[in-house]
């Protein structure tokens, strides 16, 4: 009965931690940053998996799904609320981010009731091209040049409360009639269709939630940058946040997390090479393709993801469970 | 009528580019049904192959063309034999992100390589005849009937010798083709080196047209193709071209009546629209679902 | 009253009418086989039914209500469940999960509950993960409930399928070919187990299949179909004898 409220426990200590490194700058500045990178990360890479692992689609679109979180929260942070109650405001303005994001998402979901496979990942692509062009040919946006006058409110504590809150919905999603919904679509369409699962609903359901915390995501990291212009938000975002996804395995919170903190961390670590850096990462994303292709927590979970219903629902040991 | 007759000829320089560089697309997604988004990077890396060739070895505009087209052939083989072959029975959401980081791979190590934009040397003399007011730069025309001549041989490749009648067996049915004692791993490999050889082809007639190259410029450009190709169908040989042509023309309508940051907006919304309504393209065919 | 009537169905591939005129009524709790050679349009005439094609003429009606043009899904939570030729499970997912899955229609939560496990969300996932174990048992599943559907053996696999189909609640079964690739003793198990799932949930059956003994000995009518047509419909007995049935079908098979 006490694990029930372990987890909780865990997490308001976490929580208690960040706010007092926060507040006493326990944590070197850059320490700082490099965390709350891997949170906005994890964020990302959990959000995409959801279309891409857990539904099997294949979406590029998240960079601009992230972009229309960080341009509308940016726009009012900076825009709209008065200044000083701009720190008090900020979940307002990541919120209307989010929703911004989710109601793009689910515009882009249209197309992929009629189209398969490879014709998402198109029009997804051609979504994010037209975001950028978007923005670009805003003035009150910056334009080209980008947006700035942002004040740094993402902090820790703000970013570990959004990573909580999209891992515990995004496992919610996943662990229900509607998680179920969007299995049995990458598994396969037309049964699930034929098993009764309402697959549109399903989409619009998996992108909404997709797409809204892309676009928390991207209010986070425009607080954070405190600058953002459209180029921070092109294919090659998108291909961060894949790689962030097949590294730690499709399907898989856990692997979300470990993906988006690896390839992090990884990144930074290899900031001395240069250039070469950006030679390396493609390559160990293509050899992991050649031999570990669904990441390395593919399609298995980390006990503490799973609900405990779901994880004692059968009778076989718990490792023997696959994606669900 | 003269503007027209001038922004027509500039629309068929850079349909040229995007029609032979999508038919690199186009030939391998008929054959493996995967999309190979490392081509457009190919392209690029034609271009800098020329611009090694034409300043290292100071070679003329002809042998520099064939260095480059086999050149990216080569690379193409090399990288379809290494990353995308053992990939063939694996999902194909694998082969496409396998893609993804070979073109990614390729645009670093260039730019680790040439930190800074090249100029690609005048490799041809370029005269500019005046046409009953028409400007017609020799270049501008010279890259046309390359390509044309270029898709000429490619079309009768495809469809009068045998490497062509196999691509087409292939393409048509993976399963029997082999039975029949057709090599299809040569076949596909010979595909490859075709199909990037011709993106290597226009990287080169890039150089002449855009002297300035860098290591990023395939991306916008190889999407710009990969549209076309989808325009046209993709997986079908001809769609490629007459979509590389129509991307071209209306690129250049739509920055002759709007601003010329419109450009790529356009040809992206136009993608999405065709993806709609016609979702297989001008001269594809849908596949049947089968229960 | 008729659970399921077909009037003048008609579907054309192209110019090629895969199903012409097709007439069918099934009364509630009959088992009905379809026989015909290969490419008679057999499967088509499932697919019509559980709305994976839109039927190019004619109507189908399922207790009273016009089913021609509702999606797969609508008609499933209608009360019509399907099986396949090729086994279709959701490979990836365990045992239980491919039975839960065809829950889809039956649950009362919202989206709103389900991403915040609140409401309704407890109580219908617990009647949902009961009605599933139940089923896995009384279909002697229960041992490999955690097991991926894909490690299953050949035979559980196509068990697991009717299962799942069950799972939606049923009032009419359609099984295509669940006899493929079985052996004459597993057969004689199947038709057994057919008759049993019948009775135990009140179930009308339309089956399609390949093997003469299976469909002489459950079914209680048939109808044969050859190139789109219905060329005869009646008793096993009948059609044993009819002429017609015996040059077309059994004619080709020997």
């Amino acid at each position: 009965m006490h694990t029930r409220w372990l987890m909780p426990g865990i997490l308001l200590c976490v929580f208690v931690l960040s706010l007092i490194i926060h507040r006493f700058e326990l944590l070197d500045s850059y320490l700082q940053l490099i965390v709350m990178y891997i949170g906005i990360n994890i964020i990302l890479t959990l959000s995409l998996n959801l279309i891409n692992g857990y539904m099997g689609e294949f979406s590029v679109g998240h960079a601009g799904f992230m972009a229309v979180g960080a341009y509308i929260a940016s726009f009012l942070t900076v825009k709209v609320i008065p200044a000083h109650l701009a720190a008090w405001l900020f979940p307002v303005a990541v919120i209307a981010g989010g929703m911004g994001a989710a109601l793009v998402g689910l515009v882009v979901a249209l197309p992929s009731f009629k189209t398969r496979g490879d014709y998402l990942a198109i029009v997804t692509l051609a979504f994010v091209m037209i975001v950028k062009s978007v923005i670009e040919n805003i003035d009150a946006l910056g334009g080209p040049r980008g947006f700035l006058g942002m004040e740094k409110l993402a902090t820790l504590p703000w970013v570990f409360f959004w990573v909580i809150l999209s891992l515990w919905i995004i496992r919610n999603l996943v662990y229900s009639n509607f998680g179920r919904g969007v299995l049995s679509i990458r598994e396969d369409e037309v049964a699930g269709d034929l098993m009764s699962v309402n697959t549109r609903q399903v989409k619009v359901l998996a992108f909404t939630v997709s797409s809204f915390f892309a676009g928390i995501a991207g209010a986070l990291f425009a607080h954070l940058l405190q600058f953002i212009n459209p180029r921070s938000f092109d294919i090659i975002k998108s291909t961060d946040i894949l790689i962030m996804v097949y590294l730690g395995g499709i399907g898989s919170i856990a692997g979300s997390i470990l993906g988006a903190t690896v390839y992090t961390v990884l990144l930074e670590i290899l900031r001395p090479l240069g250039i070469w850096r950006m030679v390396l990462i493609p390559l160990i994303l293509v050899l992991l393709m050649l031999f570990r292709p669904k990441g390395i927590m593919g399609l298995r979970e980390f006990p503490w993801f799973v609900p405990l219903r779901d994880r004692l629902a059968g009778r076989l040991p718990r490792n023997k469970r696959g994606s669900s | 009528m003269t503007y027209v007759f001038q922004q027509l000829l500039n629309a068929l320089q850079v349909g040229s580019i995007y029609a032979l560089i999508a038919l690199g697309y186009t030939m391998v997604y008929g054959i493996l049904t995967m999309i190979n988004f490392a081509h457009g990077d190919l392209f690029m890396v034609g271009a800098f192959f020329c611009f090694f060739a034409a300043i290292f070895l100071n070679l003329p505009f002809v042998p520099v063309l064939v260095i480059s087209m086999v050149g990216v052939a080569l690379l193409g083989v090399v990288i379809e034999r290494c990353a995308y072959k053992p990939l063939r029975q694996a999902p194909r959401v694998s082969a496409i992100i396998t893609a993804l980081g070979v073109g990614l791979f390729l645009e670093n190590f260039t730019l680790a390589l040439n930190p800074y934009p090249k100029q690609v040397p005048q490799l041809l003399a370029n005269t500019t005849w005046i046409f009953h007011g028409v400007s017609i730069s020799s270049i501008a025309l010279f890259i046309v009937i390359l390509s044309l001549l270029l898709m000429l041989m490619l079309d009768l490749i495809v469809r009068r010798t045998m490497v062509g009648m196999a691509m087409r067996a292939i393409s048509w049915d993976k399963a029997v083709v082999p039975l029949l004692g057709v090599p299809v791993d040569l076949i596909i490999s010979l595909t490859f080196a075709i199909g990037t050889s011709l993106g290597g082809a226009a990287g080169v007639m890039y150089g002449l047209a855009y002297p300035v190259i860098d290591p990023y410029m395939g991306i916008m450009v190889g999407w710009k193709a990969f549209i076309s190709a989808v325009v046209g169908g993709i997986g079908n040989i001809r769609g490629a071209m007459i979509g590389g042509y129509i991307l071209g023309a209306l690129e250049i309508l739509v920055v002759a009546v709007m601003p010329s940051t419109y450009r790529d907006f356009v040809a992206f919304v136009l993608l999405l629209i065709l993806l709609i309504f016609r979702p297989y393209g001008i001269l594809g065919k849908p596949h049947p679902q089968k229960v | 009253m008729p659970v399921l009537e077909t009037h003048h169905l008609t579907h054309h591939f192209g110019g090629l009418a895969a199903v012409s005129d097709f007439n069918l009524a099934i009364e509630p709790h009959e088992l009905v086989g379809v026989i015909g050679p290969n490419g008679a349009g057999k499967t088509t005439v499932f697919n019509l039914i559980t709305g994976v094609y839109r039927a190019t003429d004619g109507s189908i009606s399922f207790a009273d209500t016009e089913i021609v043009g509702k999606t797969p899904s609508e008609i499933t939570s209608l009360g019509i469940a399907r099986t396949f030729q090729n086994i279709r499970l959701f490979r990836e997912l365990t045992v239980l999960d491919n039975v839960r899955v065809a829950h889809y229609a039956q649950v009362r939560y919202n989206a709103i509950e389900a991403l915040l496990h609140l409401g309704r969300f407890q109580t219908e996932e617990k009647s949902i993960l009961e009605h599933s174990l139940d089923l896995l048992a009384s279909l002697k599943l229960e041992s490999y409930t955690d097991e991926l559907s894909k490690n299953l053996p050949y035979g559980l696999q196509r068990r697991l399928e009717i299962a799942r189909a069950l799972a939606t609640r049923p009032q009419l079964l359609l099984l295509d070919e669940p006899a493929a690739g079985m052996n004459p003793q597993e057969v004689g198990q199947l038709m057994e187990f057919i008759q049993w799932i019948r009775q135990e949930f009140k179930l009308t059956i339309l089956l399609i299949e390949h093997q003469m003994h299976l469909v002489m000995g459950i079914c209680e009518r048939l109808l044969v179909l050859d190139f789109g047509e219905t060329i005869a419909e009646g008793k096993p007995r009948e059609i044993q004898n009819n002429p017609r049935v015996l040059e077309v079908y059994l004619g080709e098979t020997q």
